[in-house]
């Protein structure tokens, strides 16, 4: 990839931009229904799309901007269980995910390490991986919720059992895949087993593992909205069901333009850990 | 016959198998199917106390009635024990006497609860209670969380993160019986509302009223154990279509449902309000028909606690019933209704706008057909449970195979839909319960008898058992 013009690229993409919300604001612009035919006690009853015989439409970009504004002009309120501000929503979801991710991540790497370098234990575990891995962690829901009995530690565990494969899978890959020279030298110099481990095969499998770290992180947050969603009370992901539960699309819009904010902030995050510790050849 | 002793040559006995099959024996299913409570140390003296009042009752009666010890006794040894009482109890409302001279119990175990609730008009006294004072009047800090779906709602309640729960009235009984779930002994001691549902369709079956004409359409109701699926599958059913053949039906969420209509995934749904009513405001469907018109007085959702929390907090468990049914009562009276939905369609609460919390609670509707209808009794409230009704829901489970083989209706009813318990704290609140807990219902024109319920799931053509 080429790294000129930034600034072409940027004005392409907000062309883009104003081409997408200026289509969507056109769309919403179209005419509604037809005259007003029912009797105006009828009409006070329904909504305004319903009196002319039409359906509720799909919001348009300024009303979502304004509800927009209206969520970020104050995120932080609660006004009782069930009402609280996007801000509160989203540290909850945050919390889980980075409660269940670092469970993943003290898991995932140690056993990815000892996997990585025993080819016993890669045979042996291998299977029980292949089979675990491509569960949606979300069919693990009925069973956490029967077995942990608690919806907040169920949604924690989902995201424990997301997160978990990626990085142990790359664990042991790189881990595994050290160049046999480097260890060869390390036994030359009489290091010791954990000397090696720490000095030579974990810097080297460190730009692996933080792929998979990276990788988890992004399921993580992709499920966690679905976990939410499923099992309710907070966070971001019950904020969506909240306002789907009221049909109201403009919050929806919201909190998906919010949730992909954040999702990139952490990818962001990880992306730099691990062009810290990579090193070229 | 049933039992270690049962006849091996009746055709309906089972050898070493229990009528449903489930069991390993005809007593070991009895015995499930009993549901009786979890026994522990303070509830064998709770109920020395009960029968010991009982028994002072009794006597009480007893020697009014017959003046003197010695006309007593030779009555006594005239006519035996049991006849006597049986005498006594044909003259005397002994069960009354019983049930006024036992108290609830005063003290407060436990005052900060937590209970979850499903976002409809149903819900409505659970959810008033709250912002209306109901819980604090009575003693107690209550939060009420909103919960997604019924299979949420009842897991949280079975793992005790609530103390009590909105559900649905036949989730206690299938609950207790163990259908789709482990067994465990729950109780309803409150109906929350009856009525308040309706069939609802996609604007485009406008010229499709007769059910006789929905082969092949899709249909979703909120549960699998709900009223609205039994009333669904009855409603179809009397227009000769086979529910599991004729039409499908699909468990959804309330909150899909409207969602759904407009994809055009479903047909119509038998869903709560607001839903109905939303998709009406929502220009998606119109009401075909409100559920009263199919059994006017039908119970839908219920207040339900586990046996276990009212064994360990009987206090918390009165004044908690208490404040359900003095909510029950103010949310039935038709000047307080507007009120009502003003304090519940708040964001805290069901998050929907006031006019359609409104038109399902004063019944003047838009009916999504350009008309606008008055229906006072569109919903309302009445908190007393009916054991007819619970027996009523049991053969409409047995009909569909929800349940198999043979269960003791009235026992079940009895032991699951608290009617004394509802009836002691209506009295205690200056209100007047039935006398009895059973009664005749009427759906769609046809009389239920809960003295004979197989008989009665005999009569039907259509079913699976």
């Amino acid at each position: 990839m080429r790294a000129a013009r930034p600034f072409a690229s940027l004005a392409l993409s907000f062309l883009l931009l104003a081409i997408f919300v200026g289509v969507w604001q056109l769309s919403s612009l179209t005419p509604r229904g037809g005259e007003a035919t029912v009797d105006p006690e009828y009409a006070a009853l329904v909504g305004a799309a319903a009196a002319t015989g039409g359906q509720t439409p799909f919001p348009s970009p300024l009303e979502v901007g304004a509800r927009i504004l209206e969520h970020l002009a104050d995120p932080f309120y609660v006004r009782g269980t069930n009402d609280q501000g996007i801000g509160v929503q989203l540290a909850y979801s945050l919390g889980r995910v980075l409660a269940g991710y670092g469970i993943a991540a003290l898991v995932a790497i140690p056993l990815g390490f000892v996997i990585g370098m025993s080819p016993l234990l890669y045979g042996a575990l291998n299977p029980f991986i292949q089979v675990l891995r491509p569960i949606s962690p979300l069919a693990w829901m009925p069973l956490a919720l029967y077995t942990i009995k608690d919806s907040a530690v169920s949604s924690i565990f989902v995201i424990f059992i997301c997160s978990v494969w990626p990085m142990l899978i790359n664990t042991a890959f790189g881990v595994a895949s050290v160049r046999r020279e480097w260890l060869n030298v390390a036994r030359t110099l009489e290091c010791s087993t954990l000397r090696t481990a720490f000095r030579v095969i974990l810097p080297a499998a460190a730009p692996t593992i933080m792929t998979g770290m990276r990788i988890s992180i992004g399921i993580a947050w992709l499920v966690i909205v679905a976990a939410e969603m499923l099992v309710g009370g907070t966070g971001i992901g019950y904020f969506v069901w909240n306002q789907w539960n009221n049909l109201s699309l403009a919050d929806i819009v919201t909190a998906i333009l919010v949730i992909g904010l954040v999702g990139m902030v952490l990818d962001q995050l990880l992306a730099m850990a691990t062009r810290a510790v990579s090193y070229q050849e | 016959m049933s039992g270690p002793f049962a006849d091996p040559f009746d055709p309906k006995t089972a050898l070493r198998r229990c009528s449903c099959g489930r069991h390993a024996s005809q007593v070991e299913h009895d015995r499930a199917l009993a549901c009786d409570p979890v026994e522990t140390g303070t509830e064998a003296t709770e109920t020395d106390v009960e029968a010991l009042s009982a028994r002072i009752v009794e006597t009480a009666v007893a020697k009014a009635v017959f003046g003197t010890e010695a006309r007593r006794r030779a009555f006594l040894s005239l006519v035996g024990k049991a006849t006597a009482a049986s005498v006594l109890a044909a003259f005397f409302p002994l069960d009354a006497a019983k049930e006024a001279f036992a108290q609830a119990p005063r003290t407060i175990e436990k005052r900060d609860l937590r209970i979850g609730f499903i976002p409809i008009t149903c819900a409505t006294p659970i959810i008033m209670a709250h912002p209306m004072g109901f819980y604090a009047k009575h003693g107690l800090n209550v939060e009420v969380i909103r919960t997604a779906g019924w299979a949420v709602i009842r897991d949280r309640a079975l793992n005790r993160e609530y103390d009590a729960a909105h559900m649905l009235s036949p989730m206690p009984l299938a609950i207790t019986l163990g259908v789709g779930s482990n067994p465990i002994p729950w109780t309803m001691p409150a109906v929350e509302n009856i009525n308040g549902q309706a069939i609802t369709l996609a604007n485009k079956h406008r010229d499709r009223r007769d059910p006789k004409d929905w082969r092949g359409f899709r249909f979703a109701v909120p549960f699998d154990f709900s009223i609205h699926n039994y009333l669904l599958r009855y409603y179809v059913a009397e227009a000769g279509l086979d529910p599991d053949r004729d039409i499908q039906i699909r468990a959804v969420p309330p909150p899909e449902m409207v969602a759904n209509l407009r994809a055009d995934n479903i047909d119509g749904f038998l869903g709560p309000d607001p839903f109905n009513q939303r998709a009406v405001f929502d220009g998606v469907g119109f009401i075909h028909i409100l559920t009263r018109e199919l059994w006017d007085g039908h119970p839908c959702c219920a207040f339900a606690v586990s046996r276990a929390f009212i064994t360990e907090n009987p206090g918390t468990y009165h004044a908690l019933l208490r404040a359900i049914i003095e909510a029950t009562a103010y949310a039935s009276n038709p000047a307080n209704r507007r009120e009502v939905a003003a304090a519940i369609s708040a964001q805290n609460y069901l998050n929907q706008p006031v006019t359609v919390v409104e038109q399902v609670l004063t019944g003047t509707f838009a009916d999504g057909l350009g008309r606008v209808q008055r229906v006072p009794n569109r919903i309302d409230f009445d908190p007393f449970p009916w054991h007819s009704m619970a027996i009523w829901i049991l053969t409409q489970m047995k009909r569909w195979g929800q349940i198999r083989g043979d269960i003791n209706y009235a026992q079940i009813a009895e032991q699951v839909f608290l009617a004394t318990d509802a009836a002691q704290a209506m009295r205690e609140l200056g209100l007047s319960p039935p006398e009895r807990t059973t009664r005749t219902h009427v759906i769609m024109g046809k009389t239920f008898d809960p003295a004979d319920p197989e008989g009665y799931l005999a009569s039907f053509a259509i079913r699976r058992s």
